[in-house]
C-alpha cells in the first residue's frame, strides 16, 4: 500500500497544470482516488463525514451484480451445450459462458470509459464513477446473441444522451443501462428479439459446440404469448419451475437466475445502497396487476400465466433489484418511492400483457416511470405542504 | 444593383441561413422535420416547396402590406399562402406523383408551418417586396439545409441508402452489419437536429446562453 501511496505521489506533478502528461489528468485523478480514499475536504458549510463516497457505493452494486453475472456465465454455456445436445461439464460450460461474456463487458467498458474520461477531460472535472455499474450492467441486459458492435454503439450513446448531456453522474433523468437496451431494442429489434439470439451458436477456442444455422429457441415469455404453448429450453425439454428460479433457461444474461439475484437483493438491502420500498412495491405492483388480468383477460394466453411465474419470468426479478432501485433516478421522497415502485410493477405486467409486440415490458416500465419520478416527488411533497397548511388553518 | 445587394438586404438573406436559422435557432417548422426527413427525395422536395412558398408569400404580402387592415391581417396571409400552397401541391401532383405520396399531407401542411407567418407577421409586413423575397429565400434555404442534413444521416444510417440509391456495400451487410431502425423513427430526428445545435452553438458562441 506505501509503495503505491508513494509511488502516485511521485508520478503526480507531471499530471498537474504544466505538467508533462497534463493531458491525461483526469485518467490519474480517477485511478488515484479508485485506490485510495480522496484527500480533499470540504471548504465550507458543515458536513457529516461518512466513510461512503459514490466509488464505494458502486463496488457495492458491483459485487451484488457478481452472483448474477456467474450465474449467467454458467447459464450460456449450459444452454448452448444442452442445444447441441452434448454432455459438459460444469467448468466447461462456465469457462465458454466466461468467453462469451469478456468481450461484451471489454466493449462495454471500454466505450463508456471513453467517453466518460474524454468528457471529464473536456469540462475539466474529475471522472464520474457511474459508469462503473452501467457498463456492467449493460452486457447483462442483452441477448448472448448481440453483435459487440451494436453493444459499443448503444453504449456509446446511452452514455451521451442520457448522461453526459444531463451533466453526468447523479444528473441523469433515466437509466443509463436501460436506455442502451432501449436503443438497442428499437434500433436493431433483430439482435434483441426474435428467437435466434437466445442461445450461443458458435464454439470458441474448441469450447462449447457450433450449432447448426438457423437454431432457434424463444425465451418463456415469447413462449408464454403463444397460446397453448410449452415454456421450454433451449433443448425444448418443458422448463420446471426449479430451473426458472435457478436460471437456466434462455434470456438475457443477466436475468434469469432468480436465486442470483436474490443475494444481489440482500447485499444490496444490507448495505442499504437499494431501498426495500422501491423493491418491494416493484414486486407488489407486479403481483396486483397480474391477478387483475387472470380474473378479468381469460382469452389472453399471457394473463393466464400465474402471478408467481410472472415475478420469475424474464426480466422481472433483475429489474426490481438492480435497476428500478437506482438512487439516481428513482422517487426520492420516501412515499414517492411506494407509488413509483408500484408503477413499474404493474406497467411492467401491463405492457406484457396487453402488448403482443412486446413480450417483455420491465425495460419500458422502468424508463417509464424514471421519467415520471419527478412528477411523483412533486406531487407528494406539495401534498405535505398542502396538509401541513391545513393543519395550521385549522388550529386558528 | 447595389442598392439591390445593400447592407440590409444581404442581412436578410444570410442571417436565416446560420446565425437566426429558423430550425435550429428559432425552433420552428419542427414538426415537418421530423415528419418528412427520414428519406433524401421528400426532404429536398420538401425544402423547396417551402422555400418558393416562404418567397412568393412575402412578396405577395409585402405588395399589398399597406392596404391589408390590421384586423384581419392574419386571414390575409393564411389565404395568400393557402392557395400558394395549393398551386405547390398541384404542381407536384402533376410532375412528381411519387414523392407527393411520400410527403402526404405534409404538403398540405405547409400552411401551419411556423416559418411562414412568423417572417410574414415580422417581415414581409414591415419591409419591401425585394427584401421580403430574399427574406424568404434565406429562411426556406435555411430551413431546408436542415432538413437535408437530418435527412442524409437519417436514410444513410436508416435505409443505407442516399436517394434510393444503395451506398453502404452489401460486403458490409454480409459481415453483419444492420441497418438502424431506430434511424427511421421520429424520435431519431430529434437527436440529429440537437446535435447539429449542439454542434451549431459550441462553433458560435455568440449564440450561447447562459
Amino acid at each position: 500500500m506505501k509503495v503505491l501511496r508513494n509511488y502516485l505521489n511521485k508520478i503526480k506533478p507531471n499530471f498537474e497544470e504544466g505538467g508533462k502528461l497534463s493531458a491525461l489528468r483526469s485518467v490519474f485523478d480517477g485511478m488515484e482516488t479508485f485506490l485510495f480514499v480522496p484527500n480533499d475536504t470540504a471548504k465550507s458549510g458543515s458536513n457529516i463525514h461518512d466513510a461512503i463516497d459514490s466509488k464505494r457505493i458502486m463496488s457495492f452494486v458491483v459485487i451484488a451484480l457478481l452472483p448474477a453475472l456467474l450465474v449467467g456465465m454458467y447459464n450460456i454455456g449450459f444452454q448452448n451445450y444442452l442445444a447441441a445436445g452434448k454432455e459438459g461439464t460444469l467448468v466447461e460450460m462456465f469457462l465458454f459462458g466466461l468467453l462469451v461474456m469478456l468481450p461484451k463487458i471489454i466493449v462495454s467498458y471500454g466505450v463508456g470509459l471513453g467517453i466518460e474520461f474524454i468528457a471529464a477531460q473536456l469540462k475539466k472535472e474529475e471522472i464520474h464513477e457511474g459508469f462503473l455499474v452501467s457498463g456492467l450492467l449493460i452486457p447483462m441486459i442483452v441477448p448472448v446473441g448481440c453483435p459487440l458492435w451494436i453493444i459499443a454503439i448503444a453504449t456509446a450513446f446511452a452514455v451521451i444522451f442520457a448522461k453526459e448531456v444531463f451533466g453526468g453522474t447523479g444528473m441523469n433523468i433515466v437509466n443509463v443501462a436501460l436506455i442502451a437496451r432501449a436503443f438497442i431494442f428499437f434500433a436493431y429489434p433483430s439482435v434483441i428479439s426474435g428467437d435466434s439470439v437466445w442461445v450461443a451458436t458458435e464454439s470458441i477456442f474448441g469450447l462449447g459446440c457450433d450449432l447448426p444455422d438457423g437454431y432457434t429457441c424463444a425465451t418463456a415469455l415469447q413462449l408464454a404469448a403463444q397460446k397453448g404453448a410449452e415454456i421450454t429450453n433451449a433443448a425444448g425439454g418443458v422448463l420446471a419451475t426449479g430451473d426458472m428460479i435457478s436460471g437456466l433457461m434462455p434470456g438475457s444474461i443477466g436475468e434469469t437466475s432468480v436465486i442470483a439475484i436474490a443475494l444481489g437483493a440482500v447485499l444490496l438491502l444490507w448495505s442499504g445502497v437499494a431501498s426495500w420500498k422501491v423493491m418491494l412495491s416493484v414486486f407488489v405492483g407486479g403481483i396486483a396487476m397480474s391477478l387483475l388480468f387472470e380474473y378479468t383477460l381469460s382469452d389472453n394466453p399471457v394473463a393466464q400465466v400465474p402471478f408467481w411465474q410472472h415475478l420469475i419470468l424474464g426480466g422481472f426479478c433483475f429489474g426490481a433489484v438492480f435497476m428500478a432501485t437506482d438512487p439516481v433516478t428513482s422517487a426520492r421522497t420516501e412515499t414517492g418511492k411506494y407509488i413509483y415502485g408500484f408503477g413499474i410493477g404493474a406497467m411492467a405486467i401491463l405492457i406484457r400483457v396487453l402488448n403482443p409486440g412486446y413480450p417483455e415490458g420491465m425495460m419500458l416500465a422502468i424508463l417509464l416511470m424514471n421519467v415520471t419520478a419527478p412528477f411523483i416527488d412533486y406531487c407528494v411533497v406539495q401534498a405535505n405542504v398542502n396538509a401541513r397548511a391545513r393543519r395550521l388553518t385549522k388550529k386558528n | 444593383m447595389a442598392e439591390l445587394f445593400s447592407k440590409k438586404n444581404k442581412e436578410a438573406l444570410t442571417t436565416p441561413l446560420l446565425k437566426n436559422n429558423p430550425v435550429t435557432l428559432q425552433v420552428l417548422g419542427i414538426c415537418s422535420a421530423l415528419a418528412v426527413t427520414s428519406k433524401l427525395a421528400p426532404a429536398v422536395v420538401m425544402g423547396l416547396s417551402v422555400t418558393i412558398i416562404v418567397a412568393m408569400a412575402n412578396v405577395i404580402i409585402s405588395l399589398i402590406r399597406n392596404t391589408i387592415p390590421n384586423r384581419i391581417r392574419i386571414i390575409i396571409q393564411l389565404v395568400v399562402v393557402a392557395a400558394l400552397v395549393t398551386i405547390v401541391s398541384e404542381i407536384l401532383k402533376a410532375f412528381a406523383y411519387d414523392v407527393s405520396v411520400q410527403l402526404s399531407v405534409y404538403i398540405g401542411l405547409i400552411i401551419t408551418n411556423c416559418i411562414l407567418m412568423g417572417r410574414l407577421e415580422a417581415f414581409a409586413m414591415q419591409n419591401g417586396p425585394w427584401a421580403s423575397f430574399l427574406d424568404g429565400i434565406g429562411n426556406g434555404v435555411g430551413y431546408a439545409m436542415i432538413l437535408i442534413i437530418v435527412a442524409f444521416f437519417r436514410e444513410l444510417f436508416g435505409s443505407g441508402t442516399l436517394f434510393d440509391y444503395p451506398v453502404i456495400p452489401q460486403a458490409l451487410y454480409d459481415m453483419g452489419y444492420i441497418n438502424n431502425g431506430l434511424m427511421l423513427m421520429a424520435p431519431m430526428a430529434f437527436f440529429l437536429i440537437a446535435c447539429i445545435i449542439w454542434v451549431q452553438r459550441a462553433k458560435d458562441k455568440s449564440l450561447q446562453e447562459n
